[in-house]
């Protein structure tokens, strides 16, 4: 069962993959990308992270892909890139040369660290496995905080989710992380709205402000 | 179980795919679209050694990398709107603009 769920996700993350490369029209591009997104949802769904798998969907179908058809349908939709047309001499072989010398070495890595097994404590992973706190079975609170009014009473032996554990991480051990990465997308929007709005800001005669008609910057 | 391999395998397909669209293609919003897929990719892997090293790093990982693609694509949507207003129709090619 959990083969076939992977053969399907996979054959339409790299049917998606593909269509993103060729088609000639950046809509049924963007389309395609949806395509790839929701398929890697579902990867991310068989391997037990179902926080991202919804992140997944909400962020990037929801918010980038839609950000993309908003620009797409801002510059134009009717603009086909005619790909006949070759403007580098011998740009494409290289590119797929490239391209296959990625793959081939990638896989190359994958195939040898698979002989040797990923075990945890087979490799070193830079984070010991002792440093992670034992999470109690119920509470998703690491055992030694318990009694100190973060653990929360829970009835029934429930696992602990997923989202309960990615919380815990990100706001301790990567609380500075998660601080920057707030401040990352203040800066985002701030210079998105900087880069997308008109030349001059003001009438020239008036000095009334131009009404801004780039609002689709704002993510 | 899916072995680990075989996630890793599909990300490096992925990846050398949306390398090359992200050589090939000269939209620059299609572009855009590869290096997404590309972010994807490595987001599968980091996933993946997550479930083999039952290490929950992996996961909090991506969800650093789903941030930082979210702003890369609006500050660069930007520039290509900005770009677009000044030369419709503009290729990768005509990016060059940008040099001062």
């Amino acid at each position: 069962m959990e083969i076939a769920v992977f053969a399907v996700c996979a054959a339409i993350v790299i049917g998606g993959a593909l269509g993103v490369i060729v088609t000639r029209h950046p809509v049924h591009a963007a389309l395609s990308l949806v395509a790839t997104l929701f398929g890697i949802a579902v990867l991310f769904l068989t391997l037990d992270a179902q926080f991202l798998a919804a992140v997944q969907v909400i962020v990037y179908a929801g918010a980038i892909v839609v950000l993309f058809l908003f620009v797409i349908m801002l510059l134009g939709v009717d603009r086909v890139e005619n790909l006949r047309t070759e403007p580098l001499g011998g740009q494409r072989p290289l590119a797929a040369g490239i391209g296959v010398a990625v793959l081939v070495l990638a896989l190359l890595f994958t195939i040898a660290a698979s002989s040797g097994g990923f075990g945890g404590d087979t490799v070193a992973t830079g984070r010991p496995a002792a440093v992670a706190p034992e999470f109690d079975s119920c509470t998703a609170v690491p055992k030694a905080l318990e009694g100190s009014g973060a653990a929360v009473a829970c009835d029934g032996p429930e696992p602990i989710s997923n989202i309960r554990q990615v919380a815990w991480w990100v706001f301790t051990d990567y609380v500075w992380a998660f601080q920057l990465t707030g401040l990352l997308l203040t800066v985002a929007v701030v210079g998105a709205v900087v880069l997308a709005r008109q030349r001059g800001g003001a009438d020239d005669e008036t000095g009334e402000p131009v009404p801004d008609p780039a609002p689709e910057a704002v993510g | 179980m899916v072995g680990t391999g075989w996630y890793l395998a599909l990300a490096a397909v992925v990846f050398a795919l949306g390398a090359v669209g992200l050589l090939v293609r000269r939209n620059p919003l299609i572009m855009f679209m590869c290096v997404e897929l590309m972010l994807n990719a490595v987001n599968l892997t980091f996933v993946a050694f997550g479930r083999d090293l039952t290490d929950l790093g992996g996961q909090v990982s991506v969800f650093f990398v789903l941030v930082v693609a979210a702003a890369e694509v609006v500050v660069g949507l930007a520039i290509v709107v900005a770009i677009m207003r000044r030369r419709a129709g503009a290729t990768a090619d005509d990016v060059s603009i940008l040099r001062g």
